[in-house]
């Protein structure tokens, strides 16, 4: 069955603080969403509404059209997986039963293990390349086999919309762009729906089918990457000068940053930079910002 | 992607892993129900009066053995069985505050949940006079109601662990105060009385205690048990639970509610027998290592620490001396330890 | 959140600021003088006898042997006195304590010193047979110093050093177990019992002018210690790595406040019993006046620490008449409190 992921006018904050207004947003089913924007914007606040982890002071997260804090918990579960950003492992677990939690929605009160659970773990073990890793403690491995092992706990949940806060974190480039291609498998295979937030907006424009740019607690833009990642894009919502062009591997946008040094042209090059120069000339007073 | 010719079927790796670390669990419960049997056993033979097993086990079963039914029958035996029910019933309601509260040393008797009941049975003890019955009333439902407070205090929004331990601990130092001024307005013997209460002992564990415990751990204990899944999921962390459809919150109140329950029951019996509470769970942690929930072995733990307290404090040194005064001596160097140890590796169970 | 350059920091705003914070602290000097005033005529004229204001002056500076009421008034001025300083000596400790610690719930009973003192008290009255407050008041010291040593390494171990609640736990958990080895020597020996429950209840009633001479030049090395350590407590709580980038030497400014905290928190706590949350609360009250910059806090702290002691004597002693409520019982009841809706008003990230 396919499912439907929606923020209905949702006003979200901490405390009195209020990071994202009024926001209205549909998640494509079946394709792969991509939200991105610059630091404290709001983009994890969003992805963990969404999750229901974070209830919306105004407005309301809707799942196949119903409020999502109106349906039972548990199956909540078994529709929307979840990798969250710091997630805790007991001391001494396994990997193979860490990732088997991620069972838990479909097991019950009285936790019978089936075969079937025993391959989903499995299934979701090799795809992340942590099969040979099954039987050994959780707190030997580096940072980015553990990154790997959470999200098989999320695969092993077999949902069919999966919510990933930065996953790429820890993992080197290799990793990065293995987990961010097993989610496009997952995707293409299976049609889950796939919502991460990405800091790094060119993986960003080259993996997502539909791109969402929040600035300052407010949608800025949404729609294809090419349609969204333009330079003023960038400028707005992240306050850098850019070049776009076209990434000759993926023929998607490429963001290629615009900063003070090393910028290509001859007015700005190193030579350019030594003559105009004056020895006592003073820092930029943002320099040191 | 992978092989699709595989001669086991999908699943059989992570399986054969799993049956492994079920079975390592099973037999590590299989050895802590024998030893406490056997422990069970030793202190209903032994004493001032050595008896037989098979004169024991005929007490047991109900025969009359003149000589050995009014010291095995009306002593001994209800002293053993509060024994085990305490230990059970402060095992697992330690092992679950830690778990819940992610940290080793949030444990009832460190943040002040423990402080409640004694606080109100000393007060009982030494301004208002009352024993018995009466007095364990007074002393679960302070327990209960201390901590009940605790819980309020730290909601905000939701409870944090981190503040509901550190308001527990500013709790349980506004009780000992209050213990420290009943102390030293009280008569001599009051004190006496008092500090007797607050070392935790089995002195007077006679069949008019067994049978109340018992009936509250035969609805505590399953309770406990069916909680412990969600124990499971709270583990990873208060999103990643919510994520699996165990929401934190109510999950953790629950849970809460069970384990002082637990602890209020034990501290009612037996007094407070100092770091049982606290000790269960982290040892039963270096038994199982990883290999399956700590709930159970965490229970028998207790009841082994107990018992084996007991008797050591009967009938080793010399001097007799209650089982809250053996568990303290020795607990507290290995309380210790275990804080140096757990701030090095982070501290959660 | 901006997307341009943020407009270079105005200048008037920031001597603005100074303006209110310099106003603020002089109107903190004065409610302080004058409530250390009234605080210390009201312990000499109210207890289980009210004492007039004539009889209160005579009392004071010439009192005739005849008048109770100024003999009254002469017997109080030891512990009036004591209060000032075992006040001034707490609330100084937990200012550098939450210093040293970065640590907004450092208090020297919650980390263990008053557990520490209590044990080695207790061994000194069953096993040498100490029976007053003169010969117990070095193991007293002794003991307060050993936990507080034991409580700080054990909270610091693991990779984010001494977390607030690391510390506090290793302080609980420490309390826990020193004082199940009190338990156990009491248990055992009534008669110890008899003597240390009284002393384990701090009250300002026990010592006399000769005692308080004793622990005086502690206190006052003590003191000097921690006034040297302002100024690096203020590079300390930038962080580790800032403070030394500022040229500051963390690990002497540690050793010195370490060992300031100590000598105060400990001869405190040696003279008068245990006494707890006054280290813990005066600093978080007397910034609100000072600001974070602790050449102010510190002398703030201890001044409002003295005003907080004797003020809890004095109503301990008119709430319950004729025998008193002592002032550990007072600071414990009244400071639990403040420390809770501490707790509450910081954000949970921040602990």
């Amino acid at each position: 069955m396919k499912h439907t992921l929606a923020v209905e006018a949702a006003t979200l904050g901490y405390d009195d603080r209020v990071v994202v207004q009024d926001m209205t947003l549909e998640i494509p089913q079946g394709r792969i969403t991509t939200i991105v924007g610059a630091n404290a914007c709001g983009k994890s606040t969003l992805l963990r509404a969404m999750a229901r982890l974070l209830r919306p002071s105004a407005g309301r997260v809707l799942l196949d059209g119903t409020p999502i804090d109106d349906l039972p918990s548990r199956e909540v579960a078994t529709i929307l997986g979840l990798l969250p950003q710091t997630p805790i492992s007991p001391e001494g677990i396994a990997v193979a039963d860490l990732v088997g939690r991620g069972r838990y929605p479909h097991q019950g009160w009285f936790r019978r293990w089936t075969a079937e659970d025993d391959a989903a773990v499995e299934e979701a073990l090799r795809t992340t390349d942590t099969l040979d890793l099954a039987d050994r403690p959780v707190d030997e491995l580096s940072g980015g086999q553990r990154q790997r092992v959470w999200i098989a706990m999320a695969l092993a949940q077999q949902t069919d919309v999966l919510l990933l806060d930065e996953p790429t974190t820890f993992l080197d480039v290799a990793h990065q762009v293995e987990v961010l291609d097993l989610l496009t498998d997952l995707n293409r295979r299976r049609g889950t729906t796939v919502v991460m937030v990405l800091h790094d907006l060119n993986l960003a424009a080259r993996y997502a089918d539909h791109l969402v740019a929040i600035r300052a607690g407010h949608l800025y833009a949404q729609g294809t990457p090419a349609e969204v990642v333009t330079e003023l894009m960038v400028e707005d919502v992240f306050g850098m000068t850019s070049r776009v062009i076209t990434d000759p591997v993926s023929s998607t946008p490429l963001v290629l940053p615009v900063g003070r040094h090393h910028s290509g042209t001859a007015t700005t090059g190193r030579a350019a930079d030594d003559e105009r120069a004056a020895p006592e000339a003073p820092l930029p007073a943002d320099a040191l910002r | 992607m992978t092989a699709t010719v595989l001669e086991r079927p999908a699943g059989a790796t992570v399986a054969a892993g799993r049956r492994a670390r079920s079975r390592r669990w099973r037999r590590v419960v299989v050895v802590l129900v024998v030893v406490l049997l056997a422990v069970l056993l030793l202190t209903l033979c032994v004493g001032e009066r050595t008896y037989s097993p098979l004169d024991v086990l005929r007490v047991v079963l109900g025969q009359d053995v003149p000589g050995a039914s009014f010291t095995v029958g009306d002593l001994r035996l209800p002293r053993a069985l509060t024994g085990v029910l305490v230990g059970v019933a402060f095992g697992m309601g330690g092992v679950m505050f830690q778990t819940m509260l992610r940290n080793v040393l949030a444990s009832p008797d460190v943040i002040g949940i423990s402080a409640g009941s004694s606080a109100a049975a000393v007060v009982a003890i030494t301004v208002f006079g009352l024993s018995g019955a009466t007095l364990s009333v007074v002393a679960v439902a302070s327990g209960i109601g201390v901590a009940g407070l605790i819980y309020a205090l730290s909601w905000r929004r939701g409870v944090h662990g981190t503040r509901l331990i550190l308001i527990g601990i500013a709790i349980g130092a506004m009780l000992d105060s209050v213990i420290s001024y009943a102390i030293s307005r009280a008569g001599i013997y009051d004190v006496n009385e008092a500090m007797r209460w607050l070392t935790g002992s089995l002195n007077s564990a006679f069949w008019p205690v067994v049978r109340p415990l018992a009936l509250a751990l035969l609805v505590l204990v399953p309770l406990a048990t069916i909680l412990s899944r969600r124990l499971g999921a709270l583990q990873l962390g208060d999103d990643a639970s919510t994520a699996l459809g165990v929401p934190a919150d109510r999950s953790r109140l629950a849970l809460l509610v069970v384990a002082v329950a637990l602890v209020s029951v034990g501290t009612a019996a037996a007094g407070p027998i100092a770091f049982v509470a606290f000790l269960a769970g982290p040892i039963a942690h270096r038994l199982v290592r990883g290999a399956g929930a700590l709930l159970w072995p965490a229970a028998l733990v207790g009841a082994l620490l107990v018992l084996v307290g007991d008797f050591a404090g009967q009938h080793l040194l010399g001097l007799r001396f209650p089982v809250g005064v053996v568990t303290g001596v020795l607990g507290a160097p290995y309380l210790l330890w275990l804080l140096a140890r757990s701030n090095r590796t982070g501290g959660s169970l | 959140m901006t997307l341009h350059a943020p407009a270079p920091a105005p200048a008037v705003p920031a001597r603005g600021r100074s303006v209110s914070l310099r106003r603020r602290r002089l109107l903190g000097l004065v409610v302080c003088a004058v409530v250390l005033l009234v605080m210390v005529v009201a312990s000499l004229a109210f207890g289980s006898r009210v004492v007039s204001w004539p009889d209160v002056v005579a009392g004071v500076l010439h009192p005739d042997p005849e008048n109770i009421a100024q003999a009254a008034v002469h017997a109080r001025i030891p512990r009036t006195v004591l209060g000032l300083l075992v006040g001034a000596a707490l609330g100084l400790a937990g200012a550098v304590m939450q210093g040293l610690t970065r640590n907004p719930l450092a208090d020297p009973g919650i980390l263990g010193v008053n557990a520490g003192a209590s044990l080695l008290v207790v061994v000194g009255i069953a096993w040498l047979g100490l029976s007053s407050l003169d010969q117990y008041i070095w193991l007293a010291f002794a003991g307060a110093a050993l936990a507080a040593l034991l409580v700080y390494t054990i909270g610091s171990m693991g990779r984010e050093g001494a977390t607030p609640l690391k510390l506090a736990l290793a302080g609980a958990a420490t309390t826990a177990a020193l004082g199940s080895m009190v338990s156990m020597v009491l248990l055992t020996r009534t008669d110890v019992l008899d003597t240390f429950r009284f002393w384990q209840v701090g009250s300002l009633g026990r010592a006399d002018f000769a005692q308080i001479g004793e622990v005086v030049p502690f206190l006052v090395v003590g003191a000097l210690l921690a006034v040297a350590c302002a100024r690096g407590l203020d590079a300390l709580a930038l962080g580790d790595d800032l403070a030394v980038g500022l040229g500051q030497r963390t690990g002497l400014v540690r050793v010195l406040g370490a060992t300031s905290a100590v000598l105060l928190a400990g001869s405190a706590t040696a003279i008068a019993g245990p006494i707890a949350f006054v280290g813990l609360v005066m600093p978080h009250l007397a910034r609100t006046f000072t600001g974070p910059s602790h050449r102010w806090l510190l002398p703030y702290s201890a001044a409002f620490g003295a005003a907080l002691l004797v003020g809890a004597d004095v109503v301990g002693r008119i709430v319950t008449r004729p025998q008193d409520l002592e002032v550990g019982i007072m600071t414990a009841l009244l400071g639990a409190p403040v420390f809770i809706a501490i707790i509450r008003r910081q954000k949970v990230r921040e602990l």
